[in-house]
């Protein structure tokens, strides 16, 4: 065994149904959500997040064919009935198996199972992945070495509505970013200020009404001139700025934009290739940086 | 004697009248759908003493955030002052005594003189605050179709009235510190600013005196004309920011509210066996008509939706967050909220003066001619407003006093969807998508497990990493 040709274990995800079968429980159930099952780009970070799962020994599993859509984006655009009706076979499915933990990578699968599942009968106790990886480091099963460096790089970590404003989830996902011994960078409207990527409350299956410029758009130049240390593209945000520093400027090459959201992974990769920045700055989910730095990612 | 019954009818007329006002506005905020706020009154307590008495959402801005603490402490020991003054009003002229709280001794020192400096500063400060909202350009919360017209006259009357309450303050005290020293005899309190201003004065006896009893009655009737003018302006907020702020949501905000009418139905439809309990009826029994999913109207909205519309003072920070706003789009929560109230005042009790917005060509807005049957939705509020929210929260988050328009926008989607099936049609492909697959995109429902075929991890190599 040579380190050119690291060793490959193949992955046999463990289904909630087959471990019922077989009369046992997992420890946690990780809800991969539509993105994470679909998406070419999330399903990435699906992969990587059962990378590190199996890397640590967790007794995982998931739904499979049996997950369906939480309701989410049923509900955010007016769909009362139609969330009802995805919510309550969900919990159905859930509560047959007698689910007790739920770990997922979509902040808005988080938010309904966590926030708005409970009145409809579904109560568990519900983690996003951020949380969980922040879990693992801070209990050192997840050492952050041995793979790709990211000493010196540049990250900004764009907050995902669902997981901050929503939930007030905003050390988690840095505190995971700063094991990774990089150079974060905090875009001047973060945490609790954070702009929307554009693509909650179901836009991202429409086209945004008129205006004079995309959210995404509008997004990603302040986390590119963050990146970059632009001071004077940063001047004049609208919004309120939760971190005033002069940023110094900085080549793009090799940054970063960290997200924790399906929705803002596609907004801010979109408007990364709309500023043609693409070869210089990449967009990647906690999940997939934790399991690269981790050196077990494929 | 004369002068203590003049002010007595004042001050029965003034509070008299502001009762009637009130009991308006009350009717109004009732005609919104019942929601059970009770319990969770320490929690309530706690953030009522924090968000409004201590303003703490306020200090994320700091500069509006510190002239506004001057006002609002400013509003609160000047009224000690008033007090006093509708003690010596009512009763002074009867019984020969002028500044009845002078017992207070060295207590009333420093009251008098803090109401000095705070009242310097309130000037100061209401002198910034117009300067922000008129300097060319203005602040930009402050601009924008909702704001132009009578909300932006209401903004600068409001300013007018403070500096005119103030400097009747001064010209009382300062007349009368002025006579006492040409008496020869000592005013109880001290007047660090009347101080400064008594050369300024005429030295003589009678003119001071009127000048007195001028600036005294002026101070005292333009509180009686302010404290009836709040129920028409968005200074109506003074009051309603802390029962606003009390009847906030507690939970998540990421959590939006749930339809239990639809959970009925949809248990119902999993389960044969559930019985649907029954309708709610009218106190005679009769049957209710039923009401709408969704809002159509401000009597479709839960009534503390309602009372936040009393409570906003108009301050955009909602709007100058909004993701959807700052990119050009439609959507201002601010002007979904004072939709709301212009709203219900249009549809049932409107204070004194009441003038509903008038938008122009910017807000795209036809002008409403059929008032009685134009509704919130609609009629103030359109469609693609609604639809420019991402529900991202951060309207929820900045604004001061707790007021909530997600919501608001949430209910009128709902009612589109839901009654009128009006949702945008790349949004309908999307239910039909989750209804047929289980997901938003257009997958079969039988791929959703590929993400895990040839899913290979890299053996950690742990010897070579334990050095």
């Amino acid at each position: 065994m040579t380190p050119e040709t690291p060793a490959k274990k193949q992955i046999n995800v463990p289904v909630m149904a087959d471990l019922a079968a077989r009369n046992e429980a997992p420890e946690i159930l990780f809800w991969v959500g539509c993105a994470g099952a679909f998406d070419d780009r999330y399903k990435r970070v699906t992969r990587a997040f059962v990378r590190i799962l199996e890397h640590v020994g967790t007794k995982y599993a998931v739904l499979g064919l049996e997950e369906s859509c939480t309701g989410d984006p049923a509900k955010r655009a007016g769909n009362e009935f139609l969330f009802q009706m995805q919510a309550m076979t969900n919990i159905t499915t859930l509560n047959g198996y007698g689910i007790k933990k739920i770990v997922t990578a979509c902040p808005h699968c988080f938010n309904t199972i966590k926030n708005e599942y409970p009145a409809l009968g579904g109560d568990y106790e519900v983690i996003h992945h951020s949380t969980y990886l922040q879990q693992l480091i801070n209990e050192g099963k997840v050492g952050v070495t041995g793979g790709e460096s990211f000493k010196g790089r540049r990250i900004t970590f764009h907050d995902s509505c669902y997981l901050g404003r929503a939930n007030n989830i905003y050390e988690a996902p840095r505190d995971v970013l700063a094991a990774l011994d990089a150079d974060l960078v905090e875009m001047k409207r973060s945490r609790a200020n954070g702009l929307c990527c554009g693509a909650g409350g179901a836009q991202m299956w429409k086209e945004a009404e008129p205006g004079k410029k995309e959210i995404n758009i509008e997004r990603t130049e302040e986390a590119l001139a963050t990146l970059a240390g632009k001071a004077e593209a940063l001047a004049n945000l609208g919004g309120v700025e939760t971190e005033t520093s002069t940023p110094s400027a900085h080549d793009l090459q090799g940054s970063i934009i960290a997200v924790s959201c399906p929705f803002c992974m596609t907004m801010m990769s979109d408007g990364v290739k709309n500023k043609e920045q693409e070869s210089k700055v990449q967009v990647f989910d906690l999940a997939e940086l934790v399991a690269s730095a981790e050196g077990i990612n494929a | 004697m004369l002068q203590s019954i003049l002010f007595l009818l004042l001050l029965v007329a003034a509070f008299g009248f502001f009762a009637w006002q009130v009991r308006k506005i009350r009717a109004n905020i009732l005609v919104g759908r019942d929601r059970d706020m009770s319990g969770n009154a320490a929690e309530r307590f706690q953030k009522t003493l924090l968000v409004a008495f201590g303003q703490q959402k306020m200090f994320k801005r700091m500069t509006p955030a510190l002239l506004h603490l001057v006002v609002y402490v400013g509003f609160l020991v000047i009224n000690i002052e008033v007090i006093e003054i509708v003690i010596d009003g009512l009763f002074g002229s009867i019984f020969g005594f002028h500044r009845a709280l002078k017992f207070l001794g060295p207590v009333y020192d420093v009251l008098m003189a803090t109401n000095e400096i705070l009242a310097a500063l309130v000037i100061v400060a209401v002198v910034a605050f117009w300067w922000r909202r008129n300097s060319n350009p203005p602040l930009k919360r402050f601009t924008g179709p909702e704001l132009r017209l009578w909300p932006k006259m209401d903004a600068n009357i409001i300013l007018y009235v403070e500096v005119v309450l103030m400097v009747a303050l001064f010209f009382m005290n300062t007349a009368d510190l002025k006579l006492h020293q040409m008496e020869g005899q000592d005013l109880p309190g001290t007047f660090p600013i009347s101080n400064l201003l008594v050369g300024l004065l005429p030295t003589n006896v009678a003119t001071l005196e009127v000048l007195e009893r001028l600036g005294w009655w002026l101070h005292i009737i333009g509180i009686f004309l302010f404290l009836n003018y709040l129920p028409s302006s968005k200074h109506f907020h003074i009051i309603m920011a802390f029962p606003g702020v009390w009847y906030s949501r507690l939970v998540p905000q990421g959590q939006f509210s749930n339809v239990e009418s639809i959970t009925h139905e949809v248990k119902a439809m999993m389960d044969p066996s559930f019985v649907v309990p029954p309708a709610p009826t009218a106190p005679d029994g009769s049957a209710l008509a039923p009401t709408p999913f969704g809002a159509k109207d401000v009597d479709d909205l839960p009534w503390t939706n309602l009372m936040a519309a009393y409570s906003c003072t108009e301050c955009g920070r909602c709007t100058s967050v909004c993701p959807a706003n700052l990119t050009g789009k439609l959507l201002s929560p601010r002007k979904i909220i004072m939709d709301t109230r212009d709203r219900m005042e249009e549809k049932y009790n409107s204070p004194l003066i009441f003038r509903p917005n008038v938008y122009g060509a910017e807000a795209k807005h036809e002008p409403i001619t059929d008032l009685a049957n134009a509704t919130l939705l609609r009629g103030k509020v359109t469609p693609e407003e609604l639809w420019a929210c991402t529900t991202c929260n951060a309207c929820v988050e900045s604004c001061p006093v707790n007021i909530n328009p997600l919501e608001s926008i949430i209910e009128m989607r709902r009612f589109l969807v839901l009654e009128e099936s009006a949702a945008p049609n790349s949004l309908n492909v999307m239910f039909s998508n989750i209804e047929n697959n289980g997901a938003p995109w257009a997958f079969s429902p039988s791929d959703r497990f590929n993400w895990a075929d040839d899913l290979y991890a890299t053996e950690k190599q742990t010897a070579a990493v334990v050095a």
